[in-house]
């Protein structure tokens, strides 16, 4: 195929213990490490993998936000894709809009594949391929744990609650990825470099013809309700009791 | 008028315990009126099953050979075709439901709404973030059809005993041919399903390899829980990855969890913070489960599980 685009969302990184602000109006953003959604490196390792078996010519990664997203933009050309797409808006955008704005990019970039994270670690919501390949009106191989490209069409093995589902989708199609699809690759300093010269282009919002809609509004956050500390016991038959006591066993 | 749609889920046999669980969170809106639609082949026992769940107005029946195996792609286009009538559609936070939710919410042109946890108002909701760092109160548009999936683990089930009237719909929908199912490998056992499981143990990357899972197994087998995991241990290849309990595995709500060689990180931690009684054991005693477990003991697992075994046998 000729070209696979890849969504790049920046998002709080996987290692920081994010917290509630104290007046309740969002997290704390200030000055934590921003990264690539670890779901999403994994959706380019596996286009990158495509590439590189010769199975596709050109890797696009795309990301949707304001200008800092050009950080993880350039840690995906680092990685090796071959340019970069950001769609710049000032406001985070409805779930809706962004699947939108990749579906006038299929049709800008003629993609025939596109791989996202199966969802993103910020806000959980899991939603964007499977919005996306409906307005596409294309398949949809969720939660991919192994895929194979073959004469147009993909096998693609789903990791679901019963165990792992193989579908067959035609091609052209979106694909989000799980975990365990691949490992991606670390980036090095000479790569860093050479990500410099490659292409990052930006387009408005508005360049792409989408006017968002509605959207679901956050209204407050809070913390989670804890779980307490509870006791320590020194042994099994105290473990035993325990459970005993709580009716348990 | 609060009229809501439950998509049924179900294995073709029996109703998934995961659509009580969404008549309960739908049946917490104001004035919600509760019907659920059975996508299936043959759908009759599944229809009466759902027929049964008390609070439930009305079941409709969609009934096609290519409705099973379930496919987001094929029940979408139906799914959006029977909501024409409702103000909200509600699934369960399965994969399955996760597929198939988002799918349906951009064929009516709307947003969705994830993992719903708390009802605040008829478009009003709380929901995890951050791995459930954080919980938001989301506000949807009142104009719109309003789609949604709920957080299972943070429901029960609604009680059985209703005799709701079934109805089977004839629907004009074009089916997409372009996704076909090939098969599902399980790792199916007689153990009890994770989602339903009262009991729990989960086995984390100190139990160190496949075989040393046989201690989660045996002690599972004598409390008649079902069987969990860490992340850790899925990517060590020591057990099938529908075994991970967490932010992107399961996030389950039994009686009893019993955490095993698993340090809590919070993605795992996110998976359980529903469950009863926690119970963890692990040799390092700074491991950050047990700052949520509610009995913990500190020591060598290899000795500790087989004692426990033999103490419950």
């Amino acid at each position: 195929m000729e070209r696979i685009l890849v969504g790049l969302k920046r998002v709080v990184d996987y290692n920081v213990r994010v917290q509630v602000k104290s007046d309740g109006s969002g997290v704390e953003t200030d000055g934590v490490k921003m990264s690539i959604n670890p779901f999403d490196e994994i959706a380019l390792e596996e286009a990158l993998q495509i590439k590189e078996r010769g199975e596709a010519n050109e890797v696009v990664v795309v990301s949707i936000g304001s200008s800092e997203s050009q950080q993880q933009l350039r840690t995906g050309l680092a990685m090796g894709a071959d340019r970069a797409i950001l769609v710049e808006t000032d406001g985070e955008l409805d779930t809706l809009s962004v699947a939108r704005v990749f579906k006038a990019l299929v049709d800008k970039e003629n993609a025939e594949l596109v791989i996202l994270g199966k969802q993103a670690i910020d806000n959980d919501n899991s939603q964007t391929g499977q919005m996306l390949s409906a307005i596409w009106g294309r398949p949809q191989a969720t939660f991919a744990s192994e895929v194979v490209l073959n004469d147009g069409k993909a096998a693609v093995t789903r990791e679901v609650d019963s165990g792992l589902e193989t579908v067959e989708i035609d091609l052209p199609a979106v694909i989000t990825v799980d975990l365990r699809l691949n490992e991606p690759r670390y980036v090095k300093l000479p790569d860093i470099m050479k990500a410099k010269k490659k292409p990052l282009d930006q387009i408005a919002l508005d360049d792409l013809g989408i006017e968002p809609g509605p959207r679901i509004e956050s209204t407050a956050f809070e913390p989670p309700a804890g779980r307490q500390r509870g006791v320590m016991v020194e042994d099994v038959p105290a473990l035993v009791a325990a459970l005993t006591d709580k009716g348990l066993i | 008028m609060t009229k809501i749609l439950v998509v049924a889920e179900h294995d073709g046999e029996t109703l998934n315990p995961s659509t009580a669980k969404c008549v309960t969170c739908a049946t917490q809106l104001d004035g919600a009126e509760v019907d659920i639609v059975v996508l299936g082949k043959n759908v009759s026992s599944l229809a009466a099953e759902a027929a049964a769940i008390a609070g439930v107005n009305r079941v409709v029946t969609v009934e096609r050979d290519d409705n099973h195996p379930a496919l987001a792609a094929v029940l979408a286009p139906q799914v959006a075709a029977v909501a024409g009538d409702y103000s909200h559609v509600f699934g369960p936070s399965t994969a399955l439901g996760k597929d198939l939710m988002p799918r349906v919410a951009a064929l009516l042109g709307v947003n969705q709404v994830s993992d719903i946890m708390t009802v605040e108002g008829t478009h009003q909701f709380k929901r995890p973030i951050y791995a459930g760092n954080a919980v938001v109160t989301v506000s949807a548009p009142t104009e719109q059809k309003l789609v949604a999936t709920v957080r299972t683990a943070s429901y029960q089930a609604a009680d059985g005993g209703n005799s709701a009237p079934v109805e089977s719909l004839d629907l004009d929908v074009e089916i997409p041919s372009h996704t076909r199912f090939v098969g599902v490998q399980t790792g199916q056992s007689d153990r009890p399903d994770l989602q339903t499981a009262a009991k729990v143990v989960s086995g984390g990357r100190a139990l160190a390899s496949e075989e040393n899972f046989e201690l989660i197994y045996k002690l599972a087998d004598v409390l008649g829980a079902g069987v969990g995991s860490s992340r850790a241990a899925v990517d060590a290849g020591y057990v099938p990855p529908e075994t991970q309990v967490g932010q992107t595995g399961q996030i389950i709500a039994p009686d009893l969890y019993i955490a095993i060689g698993i340090s809590g990180a919070i993605q795992h931690v996110t998976g359980i913070k529903d469950a009863g009684t926690i119970v963890a054991i692990n040799k390092d005693e700074e491991a950050p489960i047990f700052e949520i477990a509610d009995i913990g003991l500190v020591g060598d697992l290899f000795k500790i599980v087989p004692e426990l075994t033999d103490a419950l046998t």
